[in-house]
């Protein structure tokens, strides 16, 4: 499985839930499959997507998902000493492992060699990760969004891209209709 | 009321109730400060950019954030600053600590200091430059001019202003 199929199968999860969704390929696939005004894409800034998700949720009180990949993790790895010391029981972060820099043409990343982000989550004090395979990341992130536990999720799947427009949407109104959905404006 | 605990009070007036912080000695009372109030979420972050992020997500979960950090910072957050803040149109009050002015004691913070304002300026961040302890009294304004244009807004502070550390 590569990660727009595991987007196509976790879309009816994610369709009514806010998502803060990496910059890249990620965005792009998911804008394709399922663009929803609860969908926040970032258009750039590598790294940030758990970041903006936790300061997110610790604002209010919706449900986050931040799926992020395994390379923009590997760019903001302090992200998740923040994280696990600033509990947030309605925030998901949703780890696409495909071992690859996606975006970029597969270069591999350092997790898909000796480093387990699984690990790497839990030695940094997140209480709830959970290593799963693309096939089953439906499963785990509706168990999590049942769960009201903020969890991480390191999903394993394959690497590989389909062809995917550019997102042309303008930021402001990305940023603008997404606030719309959380009710903040 | 100490300069820190004015700071912190416009800051709380200002409904301000996000702060991200990267420590730095000068900014250590106000730090100190903000961890203590009631009325502000206070989140450490691992570096600068981690921290903008964290705003971006407050502002749009409907609070009004801020960052306190070091001017060396300026070079970790260039792309974060041009590409989310500025791109999506967020507002980011960023209280800075104007390291490598007179009265520092370490030499390669100078290396810094001489290129702050002219990174602000090329990034048309506007930018105010707290010398006199006096000068404080701007805050105030500066919060409310960052929330009504929705834009990073830099606030760099000085030794003279915190008077030695
Ligand atoms: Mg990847």
């Amino acid at each position: 499985m590569i990660r727009s199929e595991v987007l196509r199968e976790i879309a009816p999860i994610l369709a009514d839930q806010l998502v803060v969704c990496n910059i890249g390929l990620p965005s792009q696939e998911l804008h394709m499959i399922d663009d929803q005004p609860t969908n926040f894409y970032m258009l750039g800034t590598m790294g940030l997507a758990s970041s903006i998700g936790l300061g997110l949720a610790l604002s209010q009180d919706k449900k986050v998902i931040s799926i992020d990949g395994d390379g923009s993790v590997l760019t903001n790895f302090g992200t998740l000493p923040t994280i696990a010391n600033n509990v947030a029981n309605n925030f998901i972060l949703l780890i696409v492992d495909n071992g690859s820099y996606g975006s970029t043409g597969d270069q591999p990343t350092y997790a898909g060699g000796k480093t387990s982000l699984t690990e790497v989550a839990k030695a940094c004090g997140c209480d709830n990760v959970v290593e799963c395979q693309g096939e089953d990341t439906g499963k785990v992130l509706q168990e999590a969004l049942d769960g009201d536990q903020m969890t991480i999720i390191i999903c394993k799947c394959e690497s590989g891209n389909v062809k995917v427009p550019v997102i042309t949407m303008d930021p402001v109104v990305i940023r603008d209709r997404f606030m719309r959905a959380v009710g903040s404006i | 009321m100490s300069v820190s605990e004015k700071i912190v009070s416009d800051l709380v007036a200002n409904q301000v109730s996000f702060v991200t912080t990267v420590p730095c000695k000068q900014l250590a009372g106000v730090i100190d400060e903000v961890e203590k109030s009631k009325d502000i979420y206070h989140i450490p972050a691992n570096k600068e950019d981690e921290g903008m992020g964290l705003c971006a997500g407050a502002y749009m979960g409907g609070k009004r954030p801020a960052i306190i950090m070091q001017n060396t910072a300026i070079g970790v957050t260039i792309n974060t600053l041009v590409t989310l803040t500025q791109y999506y149109r967020m507002p980011l009050p960023m209280l800075i600590s104007y390291r490598g002015e007179l009265g520092e004691p370490v030499a390669c913070q100078v290396e810094m200091a001489v290129h702050t304002k002219a990174l602000l300026a090329q990034l048309n961040i506007p930018t105010y430059h707290f010398h006199k302890e006096e000068d404080v009294e701007e805050l105030d304004s500066i919060l409310k001019y960052t929330f009504m244009c929705n834009k990073p807004v830099a606030i760099l502070t000085d030794a003279s202003f915190w008077q030695g550390y």
